[in-house]
């Protein structure tokens, strides 16, 4: 809680860092309109905003990737340009990028050691190590300099990002974009304690978040951005002494605007738990059935040992676990991209194990994959192509082989209007998406043409809000007109929200399942660390 | 209309400055070897160019180097890396020498050009069925394998002609002559043979096909993304299979068009090295059939231009590969400028950008946060 935080005298000290009317434009899109940001040492400020709201913009200003167009930056009162990344880093200011740029064979402190451009090409290993030894106690890491850095769990990795942000003596500042964006819940924790280090030593974090209870929960002082704007800023007077119902609501509106009464559903489930009132809906017949499924794991994939599931068309089950316990592999299963080494897979009571992913499709099944960027989307083909990437060849887009461009075309209007993706043009390359249209994108292609099974994996990860609710919806209308869904998360509240039951994966098996009711939370937390105890 | 214009501009200033550059730095060594680079530049133009016979030769001489750009084109659209092209081509050229006297006394001409053709395609295409199992059961490199198929091919071709395949003539070990007027019919009263358009046909059939077909489609999905494929159904195997085949069904024929319309036998140890010149070809053509086409043709023209103004000047002909490896070079420089201009890093000065940056769009565009440069976050992380 931030409320744990000493009070330092605020307003007195001078800020360490300050943006003062930051403006960047974009072609056709202000991305930051006249943005002032002030960082003290010792502080935990939290950027917060929807996506495209310009939080990614105005560290990559700070960070020296971008030149604002107008603007200055004051550091520690004098007046810097920072027009390199170079230039940000001399400065004392590290950044840790959402995604991972760790090398996996690498071991954690050569990768440290990549980092930092240290003159002659000597390698000073025992300063290196002393270095490390610094760090990990600043931070309280658990792992050794030697250890290969694929081999850790993604929230060390992180602290290895971290500490290569903060390899360099002198930092000051520290930009964490996205940091929870990839962690389990003990990740969190532990990077909310790395977090309490940080401000002890005096540094200023910034933390960019679209999650506003992170904000609430880690941030000191929290800036909410809206269409390149500033909305609102809190003090940390202004988030002591409240309580977080009070500050959700103020920011939410702050977030928002006028729009946010409409959307206090979708708030509340990222704000905090509310068990849904089950609606028994008429169920219909086994859709999807799962018996006694079996993989072997390897060096990167978990395995999966004796998975049991069915669902009953009308259904949304969920699947309950943190992340990377077999919920992939299940799904991959599903779908017929793996073959399994046992068990079976049957749809509508026909046993299915040994068909494709194509003859799968056929019999009504889909995935919506979680890896969109990955596996869900060919980036250099446009959004058109993209929309029958699972249907080349098949009438009435191609005809004996030959595309028909304006069915292609005019198939994905049709999806993109309805399902609402942000896009100038179908015939422009999905590259140009962001991540939640290319969601939105993965689901319309999914749903299109009355498919009859769909396995959703972690179908709102990183999205904002108002996205995640919209595809939400999208789920529960296509289950009320008869669709078996099997939705994985790794958040229960979603699940809570959004299931009719929910079973519990921990380490490749299921460890239970419940009924949605009330209270359910605490089963599942309980569940998701369980090993299975009456397993094989 | 006007960005149009600007891109037209660009495209044809990225395709002239390599060529002068290399142009330049050729002409500093033509002068340091003490001729003028002028006369030979004029030279090299007026016989590969505008004589109407070194024209020809010119034409004739890119006909085996588009078919196997268009093998090329499948495979590496594919993401499949087929450096195996001149086992390829010289396996299927061999067969064709050492086959076509017999069958041309058994079946006569058209008979013997329609089967020579068929079997330089099937040696051709059998020669990458190893390397595409194997990538696509077992992923096994195909760089490796196709290369080393490539020495294999190399040397069966060899073997045959100077075994079964060689002459009694004496000399160089070498296969039967095939007479002038039994080759590929000429075209239209010229000395270019129907080779030539076998090759122009087969390089817009594959832009076809990698363009407007499902086949093709599946191919480029394989390659941009092949776990998008195996997500989409798509059966890779097979596919790697299909565009290994393809390829070097395409790159066997430009044997028979070597054999059947230039040389007319395979003499021992010859070896073009088509495949290696043509692959930077297609790079820079970004793996287009279409701009291979002008690629592939200007190269031609060269390559007989400067042989022959060398020959003129009375230096070695070796100079052409100096030349040709400059133009080359200089558009991977241009070329790779450009990509990192398209990265976001400019080498423009910032007010010249802003007077080039198209006026912003129509209001009501979705708030869109435009992400950071690929390029530029991978450096800024490194």
């Amino acid at each position: 809680m931030a409320a744990e935080t000493d009070s330092r005298a605020e307003g007195q000290a001078s800020p360490l860092c300050e943006l003062l009317g930051i403006t960047k434009t974009f072609p056709g899109v202000v991305a930051n309109d006249r943005v002032d940001l002030k960082l003290h040492a010792g502080e935990v400020h939290a950027l917060l905003g929807e996506n495209g709201a310009g939080k990614s913009t105005l560290i990559n200003v700070l960070s020296g990737m971008y030149r604002p167009d107008a603007g200055a930056i004051r550091f520690e009162g004098r007046p810097v340009r920072i027009d390199s990344p170079r230039a940000a880093i001399e400065l004392g200011i590290g950044t840790v990028y959402q995604h991972l740029t760790l090398v996996p064979t690498l071991s954690v402190l050569e990768n440290l050691m990549l980092g930092s451009h240290g003159g002659t090409g000597r390698l000073d290993l025992s300063a290196a190590r002393a270095r490390f030894a610094e760090l990990a106690g600043l931070l309280g890491v658990d792992f050794t300099p030697g250890a290969r850095a694929g081999g850790l769990a993604l929230g060390q990795q992180q602290q290895v990002e971290i500490m290569k942000a903060l390899w360099r003596q002198g930092s000051q500042i520290l930009i964490l974009d996205e940091p929870t964006s990839m962690l389990t819940p003990q990740g969190y924790e532990e990077l909310r304690s790395v977090l309490e280090n940080l401000r002890a030593e005096g540094l200023a974090v910034i933390l960019i978040t679209h999650k506003l209870h992170e904000a609430i929960e880690l941030g000191d002082r929290v800036t909410v951005l809206r269409a390149g704007r500033v909305v609102g800023l809190l003090s940390p007077r202004d988030l002591r002494g409240r309580g977080e119902e009070e500050l959700s609501a103020r920011i939410v509106e702050m977030m928002f605007g006028e729009e946010a009464a409409e959307l206090g559903d979708a708030v509340e489930v990222e704000a905090g738990p509310v068990p849904r009132k089950l609606t028994r809906r008429e169920l219909a017949g086994v859709a999807l059935q799962v018996r006694g499924l079996a993989l072997d794991g390897g060096d990167e994939a978990v395995g999966v040992n004796d998975v049991d599931l069915e669902i009953r068309s009308g259904e949304i089950v969920g699947v309950a676990g943190v992340d990377g316990n077999g919920q992939r592999e299940v799904a991959e299963l599903i779908a017929g991209q793996r073959s399994p080494r046992a068990g079976k897979v049957l749809l509508f009571g026909e046993d299915v194990t040994r068909l494709g992913v194509r003859e799968r499709e056929r019999r009504g099944l889909r995935h919506v994959t979680d890896d969109r960027h990955g596996e869900g989307t060919v980036a250099e083909l446009d959004v058109a192509t993209n929309t029958v990437l699972k249907r080349i060849g098949t009438p009435p887009f191609w005809r004996a082989g030959a595309e028909r461009r304006e069915e292609i075309d005019r198939f994905a209007r049709g999806l993109v209007e309805r399902f609402d993706v942000r896009t100038p043009s179908v015939r422009i390359r999905a590259a140009t998406l962001s991540g939640g249209n290319v969601q939105k994108l993965l689901l319309a292609r999914e749903l299109a043409g009355e498919p009859r099974v769909v396995v959703f994996n972690k179908p709102t990860h990183g999205l904002d809000v108002r996205t995640a609710e919209f595809v939400r919806d999208q789920i529960r209308e296509a289950a009320a007109a008869g669709l078996a869904a099997l939705v994985i998360s790794t958040e229960i509240e979603e699940l809570v929200d959004l299931c009719d039951r929910i079973i519990v994966m921990s380490r490749g098996e299921v460890t239970g399942a419940v009924e949605n009711a009330a209270g359910v939370e605490e089963r599942i937390g309980a569940l998701m660390v369980a090993r299975s105890g009456s397993g094989s | 209309m006007r960005a149009r214009a600007l891109r037209l501009g660009e495209a044809t200033l990225v395709a002239a400055v390599p060529i002068v550059l290399a142009l330049v730095v050729n002409g500093v060594l033509l002068v340091a070897l003490g001729r003028d680079p002028f006369t030979f530049y004029a030279d090299m133009f007026e016989r590969g160019l505008f004589a109407w016979e070194g024209f020809q030769e010119s034409i004739i001489r890119s006909a085996p180097l588009l078919l196997i750009a268009a093998g090329l084109i499948v495979a590496f659209r594919a993401n499949l890396w087929n450096l195996g092209a001149d086992g390829q081509f010289l396996l299927g050229a061999a067969l064709v020498a050492g086959l076509a006297p017999s069958l041309l006394d058994a079946l006569g001409v058209w008979p013997m050009l329609l089967i020579t053709m068929a079997i330089a395609a099937l040696a051709g295409g059998a020669w990458t069925i190893i390397p595409a199992i194997l990538r696509g059961r077992y992923g096994v490199n195909e760089i490796i394998t196709t290369l080393m198929m490539s020495f294999i091919g190399i040397g069966v071709a060899n073997v045959l002609v100077k075994g079964p395949f060689k002459t009694d003539i004496g000399g160089v070990a070498r296969t039967d002559v095939v007479p002038f007027d039994e080759r590929f019919p000429l075209l239209f009263g010229t000395r270019i043979h129907l080779g030539f358009a076998i090759a122009v046909a087969a390089i817009l059939a594959v832009h076809v096909m990698m363009t407007r077909t499902s086949l093709g489609l599946r191919l480029r999905v394989l390659g941009a993304n092949p776990r998008a494929a195996l997500h989409a159904g798509l059966r890779p195997v097979r596919l790697t299979l299909i565009a290994f085949t393809i390829s070097g069904a395409l790159i066997g024929l430009s044997g028979s068009v070597e054999i059947l319309g230039v040389q007319g036998s395979f003499r021992a140890d010859f070896n073009p090295a088509y495949g290696l010149l043509v692959i930077p070809l297609v790079f820079l053509a970004r793996l287009n059939a279409i701009g291979s086409l002008v690629l592939v043709i200007a190269f031609s023209v060269i390559q007989i231009g400067g042989e022959s103004a060398a020959r003129e000047a009375d230096i070695t002909s070796d100079l052409v590969f100096v030349l040709v490896g400059l133009m080359l070079l200089f558009m991977a420089v241009i070329e790779y400028l450009r990509v990192r201009r398209g990265l976001g890093m400019r080498f423009v000065p910032d007010e010249v950008a802003e007077r080039l940056r198209p006026p912003t769009g129509e209001g009501g565009a979705p708030a869109g946060e435009p992400e950071p440069a690929i390029g530029a976050g991978k450096v800024g992380s490194r």
